[in-house]
């Protein structure tokens, strides 16, 4: 246990904590957008960054992920807020933050893996694009200083990474940051800055119940966000997390990293911060700095606030034009160009998946709604795909053309035979398969080789029999418990790969 | 297929667990299996602290990260394999009939424990690779793998000789019956000269204890000199090893609970790292 903790937290030391300084830089101009996003007061996002980011350093399962404000999060929050106030924020945290605990609890982590590749990709280009998007009112009916600072913003940001030594020794967006600032005072340029956007803290955060009263009323008003909430921050958390996996080439444990977001959460919503979860651009950012024990993310959360409550006049005078700067970058970050290229490559299925997601969430602003109607897609695409897997074969006469001829057929009787797989989305198909029109004495219906996945494939086979027997013929079902083996909810031959053969085999 | 297992490393003192291995796996007439364990490097290579992301910066990022660990494990990889090579001659010289070598990715406590119920002896240098020179130390993962191995673990020093002789440090514990049950079952230690030795630092008398573990042996063709020695159980053990010229150690493991063991340390982990001679610690 001793050992656990010494490798996730000191196997790296150097390397976390410089990973976590360059996050906390980065994780200050973020912070500051979210809440702008969600129509609160800086300070909001910024304690929310701290509180979560400590805690999941503690309670997290995938040590090297960075947890703090995300657009995801306070996208959801934005008409709470402006409908209710601050105070029912707090609340609806805390209580995505108990959400979250259960979720841990009852395993809900190994449910991503229903989610597909195309929904995660639409996932994260969706949310690209929010950031994008909410950015553009920082562009409108400005001067021309504002889109000069920005471009010259994101040409600091962009180019001096290719300096050679100095660009992968400094935090470009910081550069960014300092220059853009450092020039709007000296020339005395009256533009937005962050002091004008909210208030800024100037204290640690302090424990604070939220001032909401504890009835019914309220629980009816935050509950539907909170749900929200902790479905989305979950399901980001858990993307992250695999992408962080991968990246490190290690494992993560996701029912902790549930309980973990949990914990952090109602930390934040205690402590005055707002909702958050896992962040793909910052975590990409940290294990690109070299962070990869949990020091990293603890570092940055200690090291954000630290220089949020000392230097909080000096952010203030930061212009919005170089927080546009950064979360432009951001959203460019996350967007995955590859899927844009790969469009002609992939089957139209996933594309319209990846897409149908992006659409919904860009509408609806709501990222969990989004992940809802792709995976609904993904699996409709999948049951589709696998009902084609079924064939009824008669034998020879009127339908003789088919493959499956049975020999020693008598006149007035016929067999048929079923092969793959019969289900909802197969059962129409499987009734038309058959003939009524035929005057018949004898009926065989062979299953043997058939499954039978759910009630629906069942009542259409009743459905048949009953049929043939109106029609005045006797039915002779073979094979049904074979056949039926699989209804069974608990069916499983997933861990013994001679069954899944056996099964297969008999095709 | 049951093995001794050999864990092989580039400390200078690989060559004693091959010597041993080859020792062992002779005398029990089992085949030995050399290990060599690539240990994941937990701190990246290399950092970048530009902290900007770019077009496709996720998959450029993995891309690079793979490039690097690529480069990394190969180099290692091949050092690994000559190291097994370069063993599996040494314990050929030594008479070792039937080698097979083992290299596996993950953390040696890892694959030892999946390795386990092939195991029939384990053989570990005192020292891995990071603490070549420290005279009194324990490797670092010699204690967790003593902990968690339920097999008996051989420890080897710099040299490994077969042994002409062995003591049993006999405390009376359910864990020393253990130790005698497996010594009898074991081919092993057969028809060495073995001296049973007791320290009684307490009041309580090990006498009759300890004739019934000497009968026992005894009983099993084993010639036993007896002794009850008094006073701090490490320094008379060691001192009785010197006297008598004992080339090898048989003794029980933590006995103690966890806490007891974090705080004041365990009479194992102590005689492990204060032992000048080869120790069988049997679980």
């Amino acid at each position: 246990m001793i050992d656990t903790l010494k490798k996730d937290w000191f196997s790296n030391v150097r390397g976390d904590l410089l990973a976590g300084l360059v996050v906390a830089l980065a994780l200050i101009p973020e912070a500051i957008a979210f809440s702008i996003i969600a129509g609160v007061d800086p300070k909001v996002g910024l304690y929310a960054s701290f509180c979560i980011a400590v805690t999941i350093a503690f309670t997290g399962g995938r040590p090297g992920m960075i947890s703090a404000a995300t657009a995801a999060m306070a996208l959801l929050m934005v008409t709470l807020v402006k409908e209710h106030g601050l105070e029912y924020l707090l609340a609806a945290t805390v209580l995505t933050g108990v959400l979250q605990i259960i979720a841990g609890f009852i395993k809900l982590g190994g449910l991503m893996r229903f989610v597909s590749r195309s929904v995660v990709t639409g996932f994260v280009n969706a949310l690209a694009i929010l950031i994008f998007l909410a950015q553009v009112p920082e562009l409108q009916n400005v001067t021309w200083h504002v889109y000069a600072m920005t471009a010259a913003g994101l040409g600091i940001i962009y180019l001096l990474p290719l300096v050679p030594l100095v660009g992968k020794m400094l935090p470009s967006p910081l550069v960014c940051i300092l220059a853009l600032t450092a020039l709007s005072i000296a020339i005395g340029l009256d533009i937005r800055t962050v002091g004008d956007m909210g208030q800024l803290p100037d204290t640690l955060p302090i424990f604070l119940w939220p001032d909401v009263p504890l009835n019914l009323e309220t629980l009816i008003i935050v509950f539907p966000y909170a749900i929200a909430l902790a479905l989305v921050g979950l399901l980001e958390s858990m993307m992250t997390a695999t992408i962080i996996d991968d990246l490190t080439d290690t494992s993560s444990d996701k029912n902790r990293e549930c309980k973990g977001q949990g914990f952090a959460n109602i930390g934040a919503g205690l402590m005055g911060g707002m909702a958050g979860c896992a962040m793909i651009g910052q975590s990409v950012i940290n294990v690109k700095s070299g962070g990869r024990g949990r020091l990293s993310t603890f570092i940055a959360g200690l090291f954000l606030i630290i220089m949020v409550v000392f230097l909080d006049e000096w952010i203030g005078q930061i212009p919005m034009a170089a927080l546009v700067a950064v979360m432009i970058m951001v959203s460019i970050g996350t967007f995955s160009w590859d899927s844009l290229r790969n469009l002609k490559k992939s089957p139209l299925s996933s594309n319209i998946v990846m897409t149908s997601t992006v659409v919904v969430v860009v509408v609806t602003h709501n990222l969990a709604l989004g992940v809802f109607v792709g995976v609904l897609l993904a699996a409709m695409f999948f049951a589709n795909k696998i009902g084609r897997y079924m064939a009824v074969k008669v034998d020879s006469g009127e339908h003789g053309q088919t493959d499956g001829q049975l020999e020693g057929q008598i006149e007035g009787e016929r067999t048929y035979k079923v092969v793959g797989q019969v289900f909802f989305a197969s059962s129409e198909q499987f009734v038309q398969s058959f003939d009524f029109k035929e005057v018949l004495e004898r009926v065989t219906i062979d299953v043997s080789d058939a499954h039978f996945w759910d009630i629906t494939a069942v009542a259409a086979l009743d459905k048949v029999v009953l049929k043939f027997r109106r029609e005045g013929a006797e039915v002779n079902l073979i094979g049904m418990n074979e056949a039926s083996a699989t209804i069974v909810d608990t069916f499983g031959v997933h861990d013994k790969p001679e069954k899944v053969e056996q099964m297969l085999n008999t095709h | 297929m049951i093995n001794v297992v050999s864990c092989i490393d580039g400390s200078p003192g690989a060559f004693a667990v091959c010597d041993a291995g080859a020792w062992a796996s002779q005398r029990m007439a089992t085949p030995l299996q050399l290990l060599h364990v690539l240990d994941k490097s937990e701190s990246p290579a290399r950092t970048d602290l530009s902290g900007s992301l770019g077009v496709d910066s996720r998959e450029h990022l993995l891309d690079e990260l793979v490039e690097l660990d690529a480069k990394r494990n190969k180099l290692a990889l091949e050092h690994g394999k000559l190291m097994l090579e370069a063993a599996k001659n040494r314990a050929a010289e030594k008479g070792a009939q039937d080698i097979t070598t083992l290299q596996r990715h993950s953390s040696l406590l890892e694959s030892i424990l999946e390795l386990q119920d092939d195991t029939r002896l384990l053989i570990m240098g005192r020292l891995g690779e990071s603490h070549a020179g420290q005279a009194m130390a324990v490797g670092s993962q010699l204690e967790s793998v003593i902990r968690a191995v339920h097999k008996p673990i051989l420890i080897t020093l710099d040299q490994f000789a077969a042994p002409s002789n062995f003591m049993i440090a006999f405390d009376g514990r359910s864990v020393t019956q253990n130790v005698l049950d497996t010594l009898i079952a074991s081919p092993l230690l057969q028809g060495l000269p073995c001296h049973l030795v007791a320290v009684n630092n307490t009041s309580l008398d090990r006498g009759p204890e300890l004739q019934a573990a000497a009968d026992k042996l005894t009983g099993a063709r084993f010639a036993v000199s007896c002794t009850v020695l008094q006073g701090e159980v490490q320094a008379e053990l060691q001192a009785y090893q010197q006297e008598h010229g004992i080339d090898l150690m048989v003794m029980g493991a933590y006995g103690h609970s966890r806490i007891r063991r974090l705080f004041l340390g365990s009479n194992t982990t102590d005689m492990v790292s204060a032992s000048t001679i080869p120790l069988i610690i049997v679980r």
